[in-house]
């Protein structure tokens, strides 16, 4: 047992348990400073207080709040393969095709996001583009830009789907809507791999995006993660590289680690 | 050395209301074997979890066969990926055979003979039809869930399914998208999702068992 361990578990039941503390590196300092006082006695009490304080004054978000989240980045998408096409830069045929149609999708989607919450009563976000100034130039950067959005878009649903539970708007379940747009987002960013000649699954060690874009694969529970509730992956059987472990399974990203500014968050702007 | 030896005062505390929250799984119902031929997935998230665990072991099993004599027109890149996907098809379903313990449905023996496992053609269109299926059984799957944990389990393995959906298409050349995502109506753009009942008629053929579904949650 340790405290990634803790962290990992916890998220099974609490997608946004990282939201919980002020910020990982934050949590981990302070460990550390604890562990380097040698007040080991007192580590537990310090553990404890940590929890109850991340576990007593959140709550966790409104249908409406996952909602814009979602349609928060579906919109930078949206504007990110507008920006795309208009550069002029994809190559035509299949890569012209696909960019098309993926860019429909997202429309699609920010369509639907948006009658859906309008259709509870709420104010769905607008005005979310891709900041100009850091869209690239070059189709091989764009492409490497549209896996890191979409690639992002996999774990940031993935990290809602919890909140959504019950969820309905008149007849419709609000989960299921929400897991059919993020298998969508899943076949996207791995057909953008492929045009990128990666593997369409994520492996042990992803150094395939340029920085600034890495963060897409870290977080609290990183793509790299090989134990699955308790189970160690790579020890089933008879026994797995880290890379099959890891790429078997995809990882959730926590809002807060979404708009983060080393992620999607650092994206957003004029 | 400090560290380790602090994480293991700290995990000890915390460990017991980490396996409480972890824990509270929906009451268990084993699934039914008593009729010959037939397999009872059983009820609430251990029934969803064997449904789960049945199409896994069915993508684990094709896999296998095709690797245990590959078509003569694959190519190596193509047998290496293969190779990848029944490693990934084996350990979702070895997982499931892990979390279920006791409550798991038995090894199940599947009937591939519609399949011609010498014909690259018929491999990746076999390989296309159960891996848009997995998508779709899992899209429409998550929703009978009570606990987030359970979920979480599926929806880590389901966007992969997504991910091997999308490959075997780029391989077939046909888009990765476009005939799975609704492209009218309300749920435009929304990816196809099957109930239990659609995907067990879709799996009929190579599941030489009747699978009941009917103690699976229906909504």
């Amino acid at each position: 047992m340790n405290i990634f361990r803790i962290i990992e578990q916890l998220s099974e039941v609490d997608a946004d348990v990282l939201g919980r503390f002020d910020s990982r590196r934050a949590v981990f300092k302070t460990l550390g400073e604890t562990a380097k006082k040698g007040a080991l006695a007192a580590a537990p009490v310090f553990v404890a207080s940590l929890f109850q304080k991340a576990y007593g004054q959140t709550t966790k978000p409104s249908v409406i709040e996952v909602l814009n989240y979602a349609q928060t980045l579906e919109l930078l998408e949206e504007d990110f393969y507008a920006k795309m096409i208009a550069a002029g830069q994809v190559p035509t045929g299949a890569p012209a095709a696909a960019i098309t149609l993926i860019k429909q999708h997202e429309t699609a989607h920010v369509k639907l996001l948006d009658a859906t919450i309008k259709a509870l009563g709420g104010t769905p976000v607008t005005g979310i583009k891709f900041k100009s100034s850091v869209f690239p130039a070059d189709y091989a950067t764009q492409l490497a830009y549209a896996q890191a959005l979409e690639d992002t878009g996999v774990r940031a649903y993935k990290g809602q789907a919890g909140n959504l539970m019950g969820a309905m708007a008149g007849t419709t379940n609000l989960l299921q809507v929400a897991l059919q747009i993020h298998s969508v987002e899943a076949r996207h960013a791995a057909h953008i791999r492929t045009m990128r000649a990666q593997p369409s699954w994520i492996p042990a060690s992803d150094s395939s995006l340029p920085a600034p874009l890495g963060p897409v694969y870290t977080g609290a529970i990183p793509e790299s993660n090989t134990t699955q509730s308790g189970v160690d992956i790579t020890k089933l059987g008879a026994g797995y590289s880290a890379t099959d472990a890891a790429a078997s399974f995809d990882e959730i990203l926590t809002m807060a680690e979404v708009t983060d500014a080393s992620r999607a968050g650092g994206l957003i702007g004029a | 050395m400090r560290r380790r030896s602090f994480f293991r005062v700290a995990g000890a505390t915390v460990a017991a209301s980490t396996l409480v929250l972890a824990g509270c799984a929906d009451d268990p119902v084993a699934p039914d074997l008593s009729t010959p031929g037939t397999l009872n997935l059983g009820s609430g998230d251990i029934g969803v979890l064997n449904y789960a665990y049945l199409l896994e072991q069915l993508e684990a099993a094709f896999y296998q066969k095709v690797l245990d004599s590959p078509p003569t027109d694959f190519t190596p890149a193509e047998l290496a990926a293969f190779t990848e996907l029944r490693d990934h098809e084996v350990i979702h379903r070895e997982f499931f055979k892990q979390v279920l313990g006791t409550s798991g449905i038995p090894t199940m023996t599947f009937d591939f003979t519609s399949i011609s496992f010498t014909s690259r053609a018929s491999v990746l269109a076999a390989a296309r039809t159960f891996e848009d299926v997995g998508v779709a059984a899992y899209n429409g799957a998550g929703k009978l869930l009570t606990t987030k944990a359970t979920l979480g389990q599926l929806s880590k393995i389901a966007s992969v399914e997504a991910r091997h959906a999308a490959f075997i298409r780029d391989l077939l050349q046909l888009s990765p998208f476009a005939d799975v995502v609704e492209t009218s109506g309300p749920f435009t753009g929304a990816a196809t999702a099957l109930t239990p009942a659609q995907v067990v008629e879709a799996i009929a053929k190579f599941t030489p068992f009747l699978v009941i579904i009917a103690d699976l949650p229906t909504s």
